[in-house]
C-alpha cells in the first residue's frame, strides 16, 4: 500500500498506511529526521514543513492527504535564497540553545519571509507563535528573521 | 538518585587520564598505546593523541573532545574554549567531538547544578596547558634551545632568536613522547593574554542544526531498528495486575508486545507495556488496544485540590513536624515585637517539557554486553543503572552521549535508558529506539515540588527585622542524593536576622519530584523574595534597600561541602554589586511610564549572584504585560562565551516568567490533568521582553549560568504587580483576577 509523495523535488514511495502523518514517514520511512516531533497535535511548530510554500505541521498531515502537492523540508532548505539567508541569520545572531525546534523555526520563518519580505515586528510574533522554543531563544529568532528582512528590503531598494 | 556516585566525583583529572599516542581507529576511542607505537603513527602520518582530551592531526588541524553532555547550555563549545586558550589552539581549526561516557578517561560528565564551569575552570585549562607544555619541549628538542627562549602563537611553536617555527601538526608525534608535566603545577596564561576566553564564539554544532543533520538522540539510526512505546499507568504509584497484548499484537507494523516488570524504582523502571513496531507511530497507536488491568491502591484518590487543602490547615493549625533551623528566640521576639507581617505563599508542582521527547536507544548484544545511544544528562549515572538492572558491569554498558533538545533537570534522571534496557533485553540484536509520546512525557514527569509557605516577621519599634518565622509544609519523599522538596537551612537572611525558626511538615504523596532547572531556588525566591518586599513595605522601605540594610557590613561566610566539593560562602559585597548595578540600570526611584511598575528580585543560586527588575503593566483584558527586564549578574571574574551567557540569561527569564504567568502541573485521580502544550502553555514569542543584561565581574572563579538568572525573575514580577496594583500575588501561577 505504497503512497507517492513529491519531497525534496522527488518522487518518494512509502511504504505505510495513509492514515500515517507525514511526520513519521519522514523520521523513520525515510530517514529524514531533520523534521522533528515535539507534541503529536500541531501545538509547537517543530514538525514544520511546507507544502506547496506553506508552513504546515507534518504531524497533523497523513500522508494520504498530501496528493499533488509538494513537500519541502528543513534538509532542502538550504537550496533556496531566503533559506539560505536565514540559516546564515541563525548562525550570525547565535540564536540557539538546543536547537531541537529550529528547523520547524526556520521552516516557518521562511514561509513568513516568502509570503511578506518585510515583516513588521508584530507579524513576525504573529506567524512564529505557533512555534515553541523551550528554551526561549525568541529575542534571537525575532532579530534573525529582521535582520534577512531588512537585508532584502535593502536589496530591492 | 542514582547519580550519586557521579556528583560526588571530585573535579581532579589524574594523569590517568593523560594518554600517549594512538592512531584513532575510525574517529572512536583512543586507546593508551607505547611509544613505538608513536613514532611509527606519525611515520604514517596519523594524528598524534597528546592526552584524553587532544589529538593533533598532521595537517595541523586539532580535535578536542567535550566530555559533558549538550543539552543547549552550550558546553560542548565551552569546555574546548578552556582547551583551546591554554593549548593556544587556532580555533578555526579546532574541532568537537563529543566524548563517549568515561569516567576513568574523562572525570566526572554531568549536566546539572551549573556544575561543568566551576568544576572545569581550572582541569581544561590545564589540560591545554600541559599539552602545549609538551609541544614546547619537542620543539627545545628538536631545536636544541631552552624551553623557556620559546613562544606559542596560534598552533605554532616559535623560537623568536633565531626565527624558526614549527606547527603543531609538525611538533605533535614528537611532543606526544615529552614526559607529561605535573597538571597542578603547569604554567597558566595571563588572563591578559585570554584569546578565546571572552569572545562570543557560535555554538559548535549550529551549522548542523540549521541544516537539519542527524544529531540529537531520537535521530539515532541504525541498521534494522525497530522502534518501541511504552504503557505504564497514569496513576503514580500504580502495579500493573495483567495485561492482554494479543489486540495490539495484531495491528499494523507491530512487532511484538510484552509486559515489562517494574524494579520498585520509579526513577529507574515502573510497570509496564512495551510495544514494538516497524514505526514509532504505529506502536504509539497500537498501545489503543492494549487491556492493561492496574492496582492504584490508595493514590488514585490523590489530588492537587486536597493537597493545597491539607497544607493550608496545616498552617493554620500552627503546629509544624519539625524545627529544622533555629537560631535566638524567635518566639521572644514576636511576643515583644512592635509590629507583625504575616504573609502564605504557594506554588504548584511544574514539568519540564524538554522539546525533545525523552527517549533512548539500544542494541543488546549476544555476548549480554549493552551498546546505547542516550540523551542524558547523567550518561554516567545511567550507565550505573542499567548495568545493575541487566546484572553485568558498567564496562559492558557502551553509552554513546547524544545532543539532547533541552534537559531542565528532566535527564538527571535516566528512566528511560533502564526502560529501553529492559525492552532490548527481551529482543537481542535487534537495536530499539524507545520513544515517549508529548503525553507520556507531561505525564510521567519527576516534577518540581509544589509547596507552601507560612511567613511571619517581627519588627521592633524602630521598625527592625528582629525575628522570622516559616512553616513550610512540603512532602515527604526519598530524595536521594539531591531532595528537591527541601529549603536550604541558611535560607537568607537566616544568618542576618537574630531570631528565626524555619519548620516544615510533611505530606506523603506517590508523585515524583526531581530538579528543574534552579530546583528549590525557582520557588523558594518567589517565597522570600516576595515576603521581604512585604517587610520592607512595612518598614516603610523598598526591598533593594532592605536587602542592602541586611547585609550593612556583613563579611563573606565560609565555604561549605556541596555536591561536588567545597562550595564558596555567600559574599555579602557581590549582593551589594549586582543590587547596586540593576539599580542604576533600570533607574530605580525614577518615575516610569503611566500604568506600568518596577519590581525588584534578587536571589544567589548555583554559585551565581542576581539581581533583576521587571517592568510590568495590565493591558485592557486585564493580562500582564512584561515590557523589560533589566538584569545585573556576577557569576566571577570572566564570561568564558558572552553568546551561550547571554542566551542563557534570556532564556532563564523568558522560563521565568512563564512559571509565573502560566504553568502549572496539577494532579487529579492520583494522576496528571495536563497532558500536552495546549493545556501546559510555555511562553511563546509575543510575551518576550526587552532584557537587558549586564555582568559584574569579580575576583571570583567563574561559576555556571544554566540556572542562577531564573530564580529572581519570578518575585521581580509579582513585586512589581504589588508595585502596580497594591495587591500581593500569594499563589503561582499568577491568577490576574485576584489583582484588581
Amino acid at each position: 500500500m505504497a503512497v507517492t509523495v513529491k519531497i525534496n523535488g522527488e518522487t518518494r514511495d512509502i511504504d505505510a498506511p495513509e492514515d500515517m502523518p507525514l511526520l513519521w514517514a519522514l523520521r523513520q520511512e525515510l530517514g529524514m529526521t531533520g523534521t522533528k516531533f515535539g507534541c503529536g497535535i500541531g501545538m509547537c511548530g517543530a514538525c514544520t514543513v511546507h507544502v506547496d510554500g506553506q508552513a504546515t505541521r507534518s504531524c497533523a498531515l497523513p500522508i494520504g492527504a498530501i496528493g499533488d502537492r509538494e513537500v519541502s523540508t528543513i534538509e532542502s532548505l538550504g537550496n533556496t535564497p531566503v533559506g539560505q539567508a536565514l540559516q546564515q541569520a541563525w548562525l550570525d545572531k547565535d540564536v540557539m540553545q538546543c536547537g531541537y525546534c529550529q528547523a520547524g523555526q526556520l521552516m516557518t520563518a521562511t514561509a513568513l519571509l516568502n509570503s511578506n519580505p518585510n515583516p513588521s515586528d508584530e507579524e513576525i510574533d504573529n506567524a512564529m507563535r505557533g512555534n515553541i522554543c523551550r528554551c526561549a531563544c525568541y529575542k534571537r529568532i525575532q532579530s534573525a528573521i529582521a535582520s534577512v528582512a531588512r537585508e532584502e528590503d535593502t536589496a530591492n531598494v | 538518585m542514582s547519580d550519586t556516585a557521579t556528583m560526588n566525583h571530585g573535579p581532579a583529572l589524574g594523569r590517568r587520564a593523560f594518554l600517549k599516542v594512538s592512531a584513532l581507529a575510525g574517529g572512536g576511542v583512543a586507546i593508551a598505546a607505547t611509544l613505538p607505537v608513536a613514532a611509527r603513527a606519525m611515520a604514517q602520518g596519523a594524528p598524534a593523541e597528546l592526552n584524553a582530551f587532544i589529538t593533533i592531526n598532521p595537517d595541523n588541524t586539532i580535535t578536542i573532545i567535550g566530555k559533558n553532555p549538550e543539552i543547549g547550555q552550550g558546553i560542548k563549545t565551552m569546555l574546548p574554549m578552556l582547551i583551546a586558550e591554554e593549548l593556544d589552539a587556532d580555533w578555526d581549526t579546532v574541532s568537537i567531538l563529543q566524548g563517549d561516557t568515561n569516567a576513568a578517561k574523562y572525570g566526572p560528565q554531568l549536566a546539572g547544578g551549573s556544575f561543568a564551569t566551576p568544576m572545569n575552570w581550572m582541569p581544561m585549562r590545564q589540560t591545554g596547558a600541559v599539552a602545549r607544555q609538551m609541544l614546547l619541549a619537542a620543539a627545545a628538542q628538536r631545536w636544541g634551545v631552552d624551553v623557556a627562549s620559546l613562544s606559542t602563537r596560534p598552533s605554532v611553536v616559535v623560537h623568536e632568536a633565531s626565527g624558526r617555527s614549527a606547527t603543531y601538526g609538525e611538533l605533535a608525534g614528537d611532543a606526544a613522547m615529552m614526559p607529561v608535566p605535573d597538571m597542578a603545577s603547569v604554567p597558566l596564561k595571563d588572563a591578559a593574554d585570554f584569546r578565546i576566553i571572552g569572545t562570543p564564539i557560535g555554538g559548535i554544532d549550529s551549522p548542523k542544526i540549521v541544516r537539519g543533520e542527524p544529531i540529537f538522540g531520537v535521530d539515532t539510526q541504525l541498521e534494522g531498528m525497530v522502534y518501541a512505546a511504552f504503557e505504564r499507568s497514569p496513576v503514580f504509584g500504580a502495579k500493573l495486575l495483567s495485561a492482554n497484548t494479543e489486540a495490539a499484537k495484531a495491528e499494523p507494523g507491530v512487532i511484538d508486545a510484552f509486559v515489562i516488570e517494574g524494579n520498585g524504582n520509579p526513577t529507574e523502571l515502573v510497570d509496564g507495556v512495551a510495544v514494538i513496531a516497524s514505526n514509532w507511530w504505529l506502536a504509539n497507536k497500537a498501545r489503543a488496544k492494549l487491556d492493561v488491568q492496574w492496582d492504584n491502591a490508595e493514590w488514585a484518590s490523590h489530588s492537587s485540590a486536597k493537597y493545597d487543602e491539607d497544607a493550608r490547615t496545616f498552617m493554620a493549625g500552627g503546629n509544624p513536624q519539625e524545627v529544622f533551623s533555629a537560631k535566638g528566640d524567635a518566639e521572644s521576639a514576636f511576643a515583644s515585637a512592635a509590629k507583625v507581617v504575616e504573609g502564605e505563599y504557594s506554588y504548584p508542582f511544574l514539568a519540564h517539557v524538554a522539546m525533545e521527547p525523552m527517549n533512548c536507544t539500544a542494541l543488546m548484544k549476544e555476548d549480554g554486553s549493552i551498546e546505547m545511544w542516550a540523551p542524558s544528562q547523567t550518561p554516567q549515572g545511567g550507565q550505573g543503572a542499567v548495568a545493575q538492572y541487566l546484572g553485568i558491569t558498567p564496562d559492558k554498558v557502551t553509552v554513546h552521549i547524544t545532543r539532547m533538545g533541552g534537559g531542565f533537570g528532566r535527564r538527571l534522571n535516566n528512566d528511560y535508558m533502564v526502560q529501553v534496557a529492559a525492552i532490548a533485553k527481551q529482543m537481542p540484536g535487534t537495536p530499539v529506539q524507545l520513544i515517549w509520546s508529548r503525553e507520556d512525557d507531561v505525564r510521567s514527569d519527576f516534577y518540581r515540588p509544589a509547596g507552601w509557605h507560612k511567613l511571619s516577621a517581627a519588627l521592633d519599634e524602630d521598625g527592625k527585622l528582629v525575628g522570622l518565622k516559616d512553616h513550610f509544609v512540603t512532602w515527604d519523599i526519598d530524595g536521594g542524593a539531591f531532595n528537591p522538596a527541601v529549603m536550604p537551612a541558611n535560607e537568607f537572611p537566616f544568618n542576618y536576622v537574630d531570631n528565626v525558626s524555619y519548620a516544615m511538615t510533611k505530606m506523603p504523596t506517590a508523585v515524583p519530584m526531581g530538579a528543574l532547572r534552579a530546583p528549590t531556588s525557582n520557588a523558594i525566591a518567589f517565597v522570600f523574595q516576595s515576603f521581604l518586599d512585604e517587610v520592607a513595605q512595612a518598614q516603610g522601605k523598598d526591598l533593594p534597600t532592605l536587602m542592602l540594610e541586611l547585609v550593612e557590613g556583613a563579611e563573606a561566610e565560609p565555604d561549605t561541602m556541596g555536591f561536588v566539593g567545597p562550595q564558596p560562602g555567600f559574599k555579602p559585597q557581590r549582593l551589594r554589586d549586582v543590587t547596586t548595578k540593576v539599580m542604576q540600570m533600570a533607574e530605580w526611584g525614577k518615575p516610569v511610564a503611566e500604568g506600568h511598575a518596577l519590581g525588584f528580585g534578587y536571589y544567589w543560586s548555583h554559585q551565581g549572584y542576581f539581581a533583576e527588575v521587571v517592568e510590568a503593566s495590565l493591558n485592557d483584558r486585564n493580562q500582564v504585560v512584561v515590557h523589560n527586564v533589566w538584569v545585573a549578574g556576577d557569576v566571577g571574574s570572566h564570561i568564558i562565551n558572552p553568546y551561550g551567557a547571554l542566551n542563557q540569561v534570556e532564556g532563564s527569564v523568558i522560563d521565568g516568567l512563564g512559571q509565573a504567568l502560566q504553568l502549572a502541573v496539577e494532579i487529579e485521580g492520583g494522576a496528571v490533568k495536563q497532558s500536552n502544550f495546549h493545556n501546559y502553555q510555555l511562553p511563546r514569542m509575543p510575551m518576550t521582553p526587552q532584557i537587558h543584561v549586564e555582568w559584574v565581574l569579580s575576583d571570583h572563579s567563574p561559576t555556571g549560568l544554566g540556572e542562577p538568572a531564573l530564580p529572581p525573575v519570578i518575585p521581580a514580577l509579582t513585586n512589581a504587580l504589588h508595585a502596580l496594583t497594591g495587591k500581593r500575588v500569594r499563589d503561582l501561577p499568577i491568577d490576574t483576577s485576584k489583582l484588581v
